[in-house]
């Protein structure tokens, strides 16, 4: 390597196959306690409905598999070994005394159906969680049940469905700006909703003349991210929500970038009637390589007989209790009460913040991302020059001109130290980076990012195929995604 | 705030090198007037111990240290201790979705040889990379079926799990997608005499629970014999994963949905769980969620890619099989690391001590009282019904620190006093024979107030 790394970067490079290759039959990881009741005859019990054989489930001892996923873990990159700029994904730390907390026995073992009386404690978490979530959105009511951010989206859009039906008719369309998040078109797909295009201006702001023009009776609900997927806030927000209410339209959050608002500014107070918010985003529970998540949504009063059963609510005793009793509500949209894991994380986030945390923590990520827009400015393009909030988008502008792309620099940062920023989005931007370093980076990280960043700028000019070529620290090079779609090979088979 | 890296000395460096003179400049986009001149009403600030104590308090109250009966869509399973070890690990906990392949690889093998055991028990050919949870993998199958089979109507097995039932109407609501339910006869099987009679030609799927929500095995076989002659398909959902280790695998099925708690993941009131969806190769491309595929790099060594995303969201839009992005993946690795664990012999030992519990239980309730269903073969639940409301019975064992069977009131009122009991290989004798002795006290009870009652009568 030409320029000198400053962070760690080489991976283990220890071999291991796949765990059936080690698998032989009369080792196991497991030992049953004796029975304490009668054996049972299994083919007498299930007749033709016995299974005989598992086919080739593997055999193999405990240690195997604790240094197999061990070595496994060693391939992947994590909050943990470094900044994950990914934008628009929140990668902030995860506290680790959430994971002790949500393993505390009464509530790792509660069944959801256990009678009420023995499950106040959980009912509490979930209803001073609510609370919680009330207060720093500035609406009305809550539902906790969605068990990811796109289930939130969904169960958002049924409530406005909900709503419009109750006041006549559905309507037919859902306004979708083009920078948008793909999750936003393809729930309004499933709530049976047409989706129409809604352009950004110059600033890379909804256009609001032609929101104004768009609008009509049939357009059910706006669904805007704010701050946008460029990581700006919709300054004519109030005149959006204006818009949307003077033709009886509800403007939807998409809450995927709370983290610049939390403390600072309500979504309640800016016009918002519907929302969801992502507990693994904003409030740090962890996103485990790609789940699970946990999406509630909160709502002004006009949407909350709508709710999905059950609701939490509070007895004239003071006890908790789940009410199903809700003849308007869109129904359920998962079975039990959501992610309650993801509850118990979050809340021991939001004790561990108190409010001058939480509002410090916004600051800070915001700090953060205009921290690295200074630094990287001239280096690379900077499409729209609006002021960023969390987030900031660059484009592959000037290096394109030499061939690199933004996915080439993005596997070159990766020899650097760092996880790669968010490529190819928001569609809006030909060749984005979107960059969110969060709250949870040092100067000292980021100084180090923009280091890579810059020096990655000087390698395009002066040896491109270095970057085009990269990673070139990592056990595997860049894969054959072609090959892997054209002929799927989505699980392993004896003598592969 | 002890999670936030930075300095008063470097909040105030880095102002300066932005060019701002204060946080406010850099909060200026947001109109005055929306900004919040106050503290947020939450809980104050609160030290890590005190965090501890508040959520130790939270799970006294929460039935700690309960013996539990209870089944009904989430199982009470031992979790070996490597799980926890592994899944804590920072690569995996605070890893991202794997997009990046070269630097997520851990992620990525371990998703492939999840897909590849979960297709071993199923008996399907491919499988999924998770979906939320077995409620809505099974709405998402049943719209997967819609896609396939270009026709609308549904036929839902009422021995289905009530709240999957709820969801699915939820999700079919608005996208016209009429729905129908087919009874369960006096063995608790699907009345396949009313199936026949239900598809029609605009039918795209029969969707049934195996073991169903009352505890009974069904026949499979028959069912998907009867949905394919009508040009149908079958999609089965399977709630209780561990019956995958001594019961047949729906192998006529088309689609199979499953909630895979079981294996090794906490009851956790209610979630996080996982659903997984598998099927045929063919369906592949209207299977909804993120699959796992096997490839090579440019040097020729195995390697592991995030595949066929042109099903999915973020490339299709609302042309998209799903709306899913995020998905369970941590919990994925639970029941990866727990299918690796039990392999093929030890889930089928585990399986079998459910049933011979099992067994032991409704053979000793069925001294005292009635056990519904005894005509069709179970795995871990079955109904019991009493002569006194099962409330009164469950508000008396838990004085005996156990949580008796479901009521089923709520969800079949014409069982009568009827309760759903499960019995895993955490269930004791113990806690067996204590709750089927106070049953059976219940039952005397009754009957003695009968006999004094009827006594009563004839003196009048």
């Amino acid at each position: 390597m030409k320029h000198k790394t400053r962070k760690a970067t080489r991976h283990v490079n220890q071999n291991e196959g796949l765990i059936f290759e080690k698998s032989s039959p009369g080792k196991a990881a497991w030992k049953l306690p004796p029975l304490d009741v009668p054996e049972v005859d299994a083919s007498a019990l299930l007749g033709s409905s016995e299974r005989k054989d598992l086919g080739n489930l593997p055999e193999v001892s405990e240690i195997e598999i604790i240094r197999h996923f061990t070595r496994l873990s060693t391939w992947n990159y994590a909050i943990d070994l470094g900044m994950y700029p990914l934008g628009s994904c929140t990668m902030k730390y995860n506290p680790r005394v959430n994971e002790l907390v949500v393993r505390l026995d009464g509530l790792a073992n509660g069944h959801p159906y256990q009678p009420e009386r023995i499950s106040q404690g959980a009912l509490r978490i979930i209803k001073t969680l609510s609370d919680c979530l009330l207060e720093i959105t500035g609406m009305d009511a809550i539902t906790l049940q969605p068990a990811a951010g796109a289930h939130g989206e969904l169960t958002g859009l049924l409530l406005v469905r909900a709503y419009h039906q109750s006041k006549g008719a559905p309507r037919k369309k859902i306004l979708i700006p083009d920078s948008a998040h793909g999750t936003n078109p393809a729930t309004a797909a499933m709530v049976g909703y047409a989706v129409e295009n809604l352009k950004s201006n110059a600033q890379g702001m909804v256009d609001v003349a032609a929101l104004t023009a768009q609008m009509n009776d049939d357009v059910a609900a706006l669904m805007l991210t704010n701050p946008n997927t460029l990581g700006v806030f919709e300054q004519e927000i109030h005149k959006i929500a204006e818009i949307m209410h003077a033709k009886g339209g509800l403007l939807y959050m998409d809450g995927a970038n709370m983290n610049a608002l939390v403390g600072k500014v309500r979504p309640g107070d800016f016009g918002v009637d519907v929302m969801h918010l992502n507990l693994h985003k904003t409030f740090s529970t962890p996103h485990g390589g790609g789940g699970p998540g946990s999406g509630p949504v909160a709502v002004k009063q006009i949407l909350e007989p709508f709710l999905p059963t059950p609701v939490a609510v509070t007895r004239p005793d003071g006890t908790l209790a789940f009410d199903y009793d809700r003849p308007q509500s869109v129904g359920r949209v998962r079975a039990f009460y959501g992610n309650f894991g993801m509850f118990v994380r979050a809340l021991a986030y939001i004790l561990a913040n108190g409010p001058d945390g939480l509002r410090q923590t916004t600051e800070d990520a915001v700090l953060n991302a205009n921290y690295i827009r200074k630094g990287l400015e001239g280096a690379y393009d900077l499409p729209y020059s609006t002021p960023s909030m969390h987030e900031v988008v660059f484009s592959d502008k000037l290096q394109a001109k030499k061939g690199v792309k933004t996915m080439d620099i993005a596997k070159r940062l990766i020899d650097y130290g760092f996880h790669p920023y968010t490529t190819a989005f928001p569609l809006i931007v030909p060749g984005a980076l979107m960059i969110e370093p969060t709250e949870s980076e040092s100067k000292e990280e980021m100084d180090l990012f923009v280091e890579a960043m810059r020096s990655i700028a000087e390698e395009v000019e002066e040896d491109p195929q270095t970057v085009l070529d990269a990673p070139h620290s990592t056990r595997v090079s860049r894969l054959d995604e072609t090959a892997a779609a054209r002929k799927p090979v989505l699980r392993w088979k004896p003598g592969n | 705030m002890r999670y936030l890296p930075k300095s008063p000395a470097d909040r105030k460096a880095m102002l300066q090198a932005i060019g701002a003179r204060s946080i406010d400049d850099l909060f200026a986009p947001i109109p005055a007037e929306y900004r919040l001149g106050r503290d947020l009403k939450v809980p104050r600030q609160m030290a890590e111990s005190e965090i501890v104590d508040w959520f130790r308090e939270r799970a006294r109250e929460n039935g700690d240290s309960y013996a539990t009966f209870l089944g009904a869509g989430a199982y009470y399973h031992y979790r070996p201790v490597i799980i926890d070890s592994l899944i804590s690990r920072g690569e995996f906990l605070t890893a991202y979705t794997p997009y990046q392949a070269e630097i997520s690889q851990g992620t990525l093998q371990s998703i492939f040889e999840f897909q590849t055991m979960i297709c071993e028990l199923t008996s399907m050919e491919v499988a999924n990379a998770s979906m939320y949870d077995g409620s809505t993998a099974a709405a998402e199958a049943v719209m997967m079926a819609v896609r396939l089979t270009g026709r609308r109507s549904v036929v839902i097995a009422r021995s289905l799990h009530p709240e999957y039932r709820e969801v699915l109407t939820t999700y079919a609501h608005h996208q016209n997608m009429p729905l129908s339910t087919c009874s369960f006869g006096d063995d608790a099987r699907l009345n396949l005499k009313e199936l026949e009679q239900s598809i029609t030609s605009d039918t795209a799927c029969v969707l049934i629970q195996s073991p169903n929500f009352l505890g009974t095995i069904e026949d499979t076989t028959a069912i998907a014999e009867i949905a394919h002659r009508k040009g149908a398909m079958l999609v089965v959902s399977i709630a209780e994963a561990v019956s995958l280790g001594i019961v047949e695998p729906p192998r006529k099925a088309d689609v199979i949905a499953m909630e895979a708690q079981s294996f090794g993941v906490p009851l956790g009131f209610g979630g996080p769980y996982c659903g997984v969806i598998a099927t045929r190769d063919q369906f592949v491309r209207q299977m909804p969620g993120r699959l796992v595929g096997q490839t090579t790099d440019r040097t020729g060594k195995r390697g592991f890619v995030l595949t066929l995303a042109t099903r999915e969201q973020h490339i299709r839009r609302e042309k998209a099989t799903s709306n899913i992005c995020t998905n369970q993946a941590l919990v994925a690795l639970m029941v990866n690391i727990f299918m690796t664990i039990y392999g093929k012999v030890g889930l089928k030992e585990l399986a079998k001590q459910n049933l011979a519990k099992t067994a032991y239980a409704a053979a000793q309730f069925s001294k005292h009282t009635k056990v519904l269903f005894a005509g069709a073969s179970r795995f871990n639940e079955f109904v019991v019904q009493t002569s006194e409301d099962p409330y009164a019975i469950n508000s008396r064992l838990l004085g005996h620190k156990i949580i008796g069977g479901l009521p089923l009131k709520k969800f079949y009122p014409e069982l009568g006093n009827a309760a759903l009991w499960c019995c895993t290989e955490l269930t004791t004798r113990t806690a067996i024979d204590t709750a089927v002795g106070l049953v059976a006290e219940s039952e005397r009870s009754v009957k003695a107030t009968k006999e004094e009652v009827d006594a009563q009568e004839v003196e009048r």
